[in-house]
């Protein structure tokens, strides 16, 4: 029988079918953060229990860390005390842990990934809902509660039941200056945010098989936006050659046989999906969110709705909500938008080519007066390194950006980075919720080269009509 | 985990689409490393005024009417965004045992029934009818029974729902999903082992 890429990974960690009960799936990879396994950790020690697999488990520090200087203790009592609680509980259980000031330290799902800990036909869980991130490596990845973070630590299993499987399909070839960004905003905006509710997603087509590794992370990364329980794309060439020599690889093992491994899991030609979605690639513009929902998303030559043509009636009080909460009117055009803040980073837009793509466009410009403050965050310190090592953070300097340490920062604006209430952000993150980024404040998502060029035109503008210097 | 088998209780409604966890409970509160302790920071930036005490009377469920509900009405999606359960056990904290919309996020939906609470996707137009008698009637109250998968309207309407066979057992018993999954240790072990072994081979 013909498998696609879930099927084949689900066979291979079935553990157990218990009569009447979901599922037992094996875990290969368990991420944990400072956020949501402090719970865990206390209810192991209540009931008694061990962590099954240590060396199955890495922990690092993102979400409500310092972006700023790190040599001082954090401010913030609670964040403080968290991250401590991290370190006293990964010593306690033996599992390996990327602190603060350890060089591997940065946001998990940029980690995992650039560690070689990231591997086609893996099952890999977090407790972070961006976890489908790794499904750019065709793994099966997703992010979970804080109980089953518990079960994983105690079990190395999940329970599980089957979802339905979508293909989306990106046929031909993107236009300059689209990005991959725009291509899941696209997405998003076609099927809706729950749109994926019940499934899991694999991408296919030209355009994906054209994307760089990192361009592939940023589309399953928002999987979770459009509601599926996980995003993948089957591993192919630009896969290997992304993982070839990556530290945390098995080391008992050559490239080839490991390539030879990872190639089994690629859908097979000819296999079926319950769902297929289709899009243009050639027909996708650059994105611009207007809205509170990932799915209120429209390119940048449109305009913010008019109500009047909304016929759904909750749909049409979600839309007059959102727009009045985002201080914005009906049939604005888009690029007639101003911002204030502009914030280049998160597990979305926070890699190596991310940051190019922003310099490329900075390069030789200056943020506009109107922008009062713009942050460029890179995903892990690596990135932080290899970005000073080409230069890049003297361009983001002298645009007028500030340049700061590794994290999650005004994504979700756990640490001090966040937005003052009617605040505007072009941000390369992932939603664009009421208060994400700081109570009151107003996001809208674009990818890093539509913030970057934002940050100097002072409103949205077409990145297709760029003047770059060389 | 205390059971969850019929449960009857005051019905509070919640009118948007695509309530997000952020919404449930704002990121500044989720740096606490306890479980429990939630119930006031609940829907904190749409239940509050900007002083972050005096309740927003814009907002629905701070009328007076809905004090003490438990069962929390809402339209689709609800529950989306981030995974955290710290949503669940507000809500569990303020009170909330179940939750009817017409659809709910994934994550969200599994958080709930490792708390003890039962979500319940119902058709729109059913949620839509039951919008409409909880604004008619003060003091609505609905009768959850698990065991008969039925909602019991005042007016004695029954309206059935569904839920797995496995979701429904775990809640009726207040079952430990981690001491249920330890009974397959043997099997995980071996699981382990053949995987080694095809390894090393």
């Amino acid at each position: 029988m013909k498998k696609n890429i879930y099927q084949k990974i689900w066979d291979a960690h079935l553990v157990a079918e218990p009569e009447g009960e979901d599922v037992i799936l094996y875990i290969d990879r368990h991420y944990i953060h400072e956020v949501t396994s402090p719970q865990a950790f206390e209810g192991l020690r209540l009931s008694n229990r061990p962590v099954r697999r240590p060396d199955l488990t890495y922990a690092t520090m993102d979400h409500n860390i310092p972006t700023t200087d790190r040599s001082m203790p954090i401010a913030d009592i609670l964040s403080r005390a968290q991250v401590e609680t991290l370190r006293k509980n990964c010593a306690q259980f033996d599992i390996e842990c990327f602190d603060m000031l350890d060089p591997r330290n940065g946001i998990v799902h940029v980690v995992g990934p650039e560690l070689g800990l990231t591997q086609p036909g893996m099952t890999i869980v977090c407790g972070d809902s961006h976890t489908s991130t790794h499904g750019a490596f065709g793994a099966l990845a997703h992010g979970i509660g804080t109980s089953e973070v518990e079960h994983v630590l105690a079990t190395q299993t999940l329970r599980q039941k089957v979802s339905k499987t979508m293909e989306v399909r990106i046929n031909g070839q993107l236009a300059p200056g689209i990005t991959s960004k725009d291509i899941i905003l696209a997405i998003i905006g076609k099927i809706g945010t729950s749109g994926g509710t019940g499934y899991v997603i694999e991408y296919t087509g030209e355009a994906i098989r054209s994307l760089s590794m990192e361009a592939r992370m940023t589309i399953c990364n928002m999987s979770i936006e459009a509601g599926a329980r996980a995003g993948l794309i089957s591993p192919d060439e630009k896969t290997f050659e992304f993982l070839k020599g990556r530290p945390m690889l098995p080391q008992d093992r050559s490239h080839g046989e490991l390539v030879e491994e990872w190639k089994q899991w690629a859908s097979d030609p000819g296999c079926s999906y319950d769902t297929l979605v289709e899009l243009d690639a050639a027909a996708i513009e650059p994105q611009v969110s207007w809205g509170t929902s990932p799915e209120m998303v429209s390119g940048v030559s449109a305009a913010t709705p008019i109500l009047a043509e909304v016929a759904d009636v909750n749909k049409r009080h979600a839309y007059e909500k959102a727009l009045e909460y985002m201080g914005l009117t009906e049939g604005l055009p888009l690029q007639s938008i101003g911002i204030d803040t502009v914030f280049i980073g998160s597990c979305t837009n926070g890699r190596i080519e991310d940051l190019r793509e922003a310099a490329k466009v900075l390069r030789g410009y200056k943020k506009a007066d109107s922008v009062k403050r713009a942050l460029i965050v890179p995903g892990s310190q690596a990135v932080k390194r290899q970005a000073e090592a080409e230069g890049l953070d003297k361009i983001f300097r002298e645009a007028g950006f500030e340049w700061r340490e590794a994290g999650c920062s005004m994504c979700l604006a756990m640490n001090d980075d966040k937005l003052e209430p009617g605040e505007r952000c072009a941000s390369t993150s992932n939603r664009n919720f009421e208060g994400r980024q700081g109570k009151g404040g107003r996001t809208h998502l674009v990818s890093p080269a539509m913030a970057a060029a934002a940050s100097v035109a002072g409103t949205f503008t077409d990145i297709r009509n760029w003047k770059y210097q060389d | 985990m205390n059971p969850f088998t019929i449960h009857k209780g005051l019905v509070a409604p919640l009118d948007a689409m695509h309530v997000d966890t952020d919404q449930i409970i704002p990121k500044q509160f989720l740096k606490r490393i306890e479980r429990t302790g939630y119930e006031d920071v609940l829907f904190y930036d749409w239940r509050f005024l900007d002083d972050g005490k005096t309740p927003d009377p814009d907002f629905e469920m701070n009328a007076p009417r809905y004090a003490g509900a438990s069962i929390l009405l809402a339209r689709d999606n609800f529950g989306c965004g981030s995974s955290r359960e710290h949503a669940p056990w507000a809500l569990h904290d303020y009170g909330i045992r179940s939750i009817i919309a017409p659809s709910f996020a994934d994550i969200f939906f599994n958080n709930c029934f490792n708390n003890g609470m039962l979500p319940i996707p119902l058709a729109a137009e059913e949620v839509e009818k039951l919008f409409q008698q909880t604004r008619a009637t003060e003091g609505y109250s609905l009768e959850i029974n698990l065991p008969d998968q039925q909602i019991i309207c005042p007016d004695g309407a029954k309206i059935p729902f569904e839920i797995t066979h496995f979701l429904k057992q775990r809640l009726l018993n207040g079952w430990d999903q981690i001491g249920l999954t330890l009974r397959h240790e043997a099997e995980i072990t071996a699981f382990e082992e053949k995987r080694a072994a095809a390894r090393q081979g």
